[in-house]
């Protein structure tokens, strides 16, 4: 459990001193994908309590999901349809269904 | 503590990366709310545009009176320059008060004076009607210029040298509205004075004459500035 928290620590040292900062127009886009990673990180968690992690489902469930969610919004920012919404109702709910199972989990050890 | 330790690599991997986009969303959501909006900088930067335009057309039309500065538009400003100097009867709408001493007979003990009216109550008068915006004032047929003196002279009354005795009527061309408010207020000349029993009668007109000044200015000690000086 430490790993991942050392993991997250140093993401964010990292993210806080490269000067990067993303356009106006992509920012819907990044957060998008920055909920969808974050789904993927807690569906991660809930498979690791659930003793059915799987390295390669995880990995590519990550980078998948963060590209499909922004690749999603974009086409629906360019067809007129706020797929934006979707997305984040999508993975803000799988994220609350996630974080109570490890709730559980952890409550049931 | 968690069994599979395999997972825990990847976990790391991906909470570095998770890490890193979270920095970056939240710089990026920081930026955006420090950058004016676009739309405001549109709007902002139009008027500015219209603004200059305004300024660049006053300007011209500046120098183009400049420039011609014919008889029409001189002869206007002297026109103007002598009625605000006082020097030309004015007629107009405005209002006439006439104001008296008071009838009360003062109580024994107590001062007469405070039934009289006095320099300053005409003053407060005067003072109230230019503050309405009176256009000329005048007091018994003088003309209340730049250097009128309103001055107790005795049981009289001296304006530009001349002396009156009550009753005082005093002419102001103006909003007559506007003159009459503002000397009627609540709490204001009009009710001062009444409180003593001075007689103060308003009366609104739609013309009233107000004379010109006619002495004539003297300046003994005061001289014109050359402008560039």
């Amino acid at each position: 459990m430490l790993l991942p928290i050392v993991g997250l620590i140093v993401g964010l040292i990292i993210g806080s001193l490269c000067p990067i900062s993303i356009p106006q127009e992509y920012a819907k886009l990044f957060s998008v994908a920055l909920l969808a990673a974050l789904d993927t990180v807690f569906g991660g968690l809930r498979a690791n309590a659930e003793e059915k992690f799987d390295n390669t489902v995880f990995i590519t469930g990550f980078f998948t999901n963060a590209l499909l969610a922004a690749v999603l919004v974009y086409i629906g920012d360019r067809l007129g349809i706020d797929l934006y919404y979707v997305a984040m109702l999508a993975f803000g709910l799988r994220i609350f269904q996630n974080l109570a199972i490890i709730r559980r989990y952890f409550l049931k050890k | 503590m968690l069994p599979i330790k395999q997972g825990q690599a990847a976990i790391a991997l991906v909470c570095i990366v998770l890490g890193f986009m979270l920095a970056v969303q939240f710089r990026t959501t920081q930026d955006i709310k420090s950058t004016v909006p676009f739309q405001r900088i549109e709007d902002i930067s139009q008027r500015l545009a219209q603004t200059e335009k305004e300024r660049d057309s006053l300007m011209e039309e500046v120098q183009s009176l400049r420039k011609s500065s014919n008889k029409e538009v001189l002869s206007k400003e002297i026109e103007n320059v002598k009625m605000g100097a006082g020097v030309t009867p004015l007629k107009g709408p405005g209002i006439v008060v006439t104001i008296d001493d008071s009838k009360r007979q003062s109580k024994t003990g107590e001062n007469p004076n405070l039934y009289l009216i006095h320099d300053d109550d005409i003053l407060k008068v005067i003072n109230e009607l230019w503050a309405a915006s009176a256009e000329a004032v005048s007091i018994n047929e003088q003309r209340l210029i730049a250097s009128s003196e309103i001055r107790c002279a005795g049981p009289t009354l001296s304006v530009n040298n001349t002396r009156y005795s009550p009753p005082y009527e005093i002419t102001a061309i103006g909003d007559p509205k506007n003159l009459e408010n503002a000397l009627k207020m609540r709490g204001g000349v009009v009710e001062t004075l009444q409180f003593w029993g001075i007689q103060v009668s308003i009366k609104k007109l739609d013309e009233v004459n107000v004379p010109g000044y006619k002495g004539t200015f003297r300046f003994e000690y005061a001289h014109p500035v050359k402008e560039g000086e």
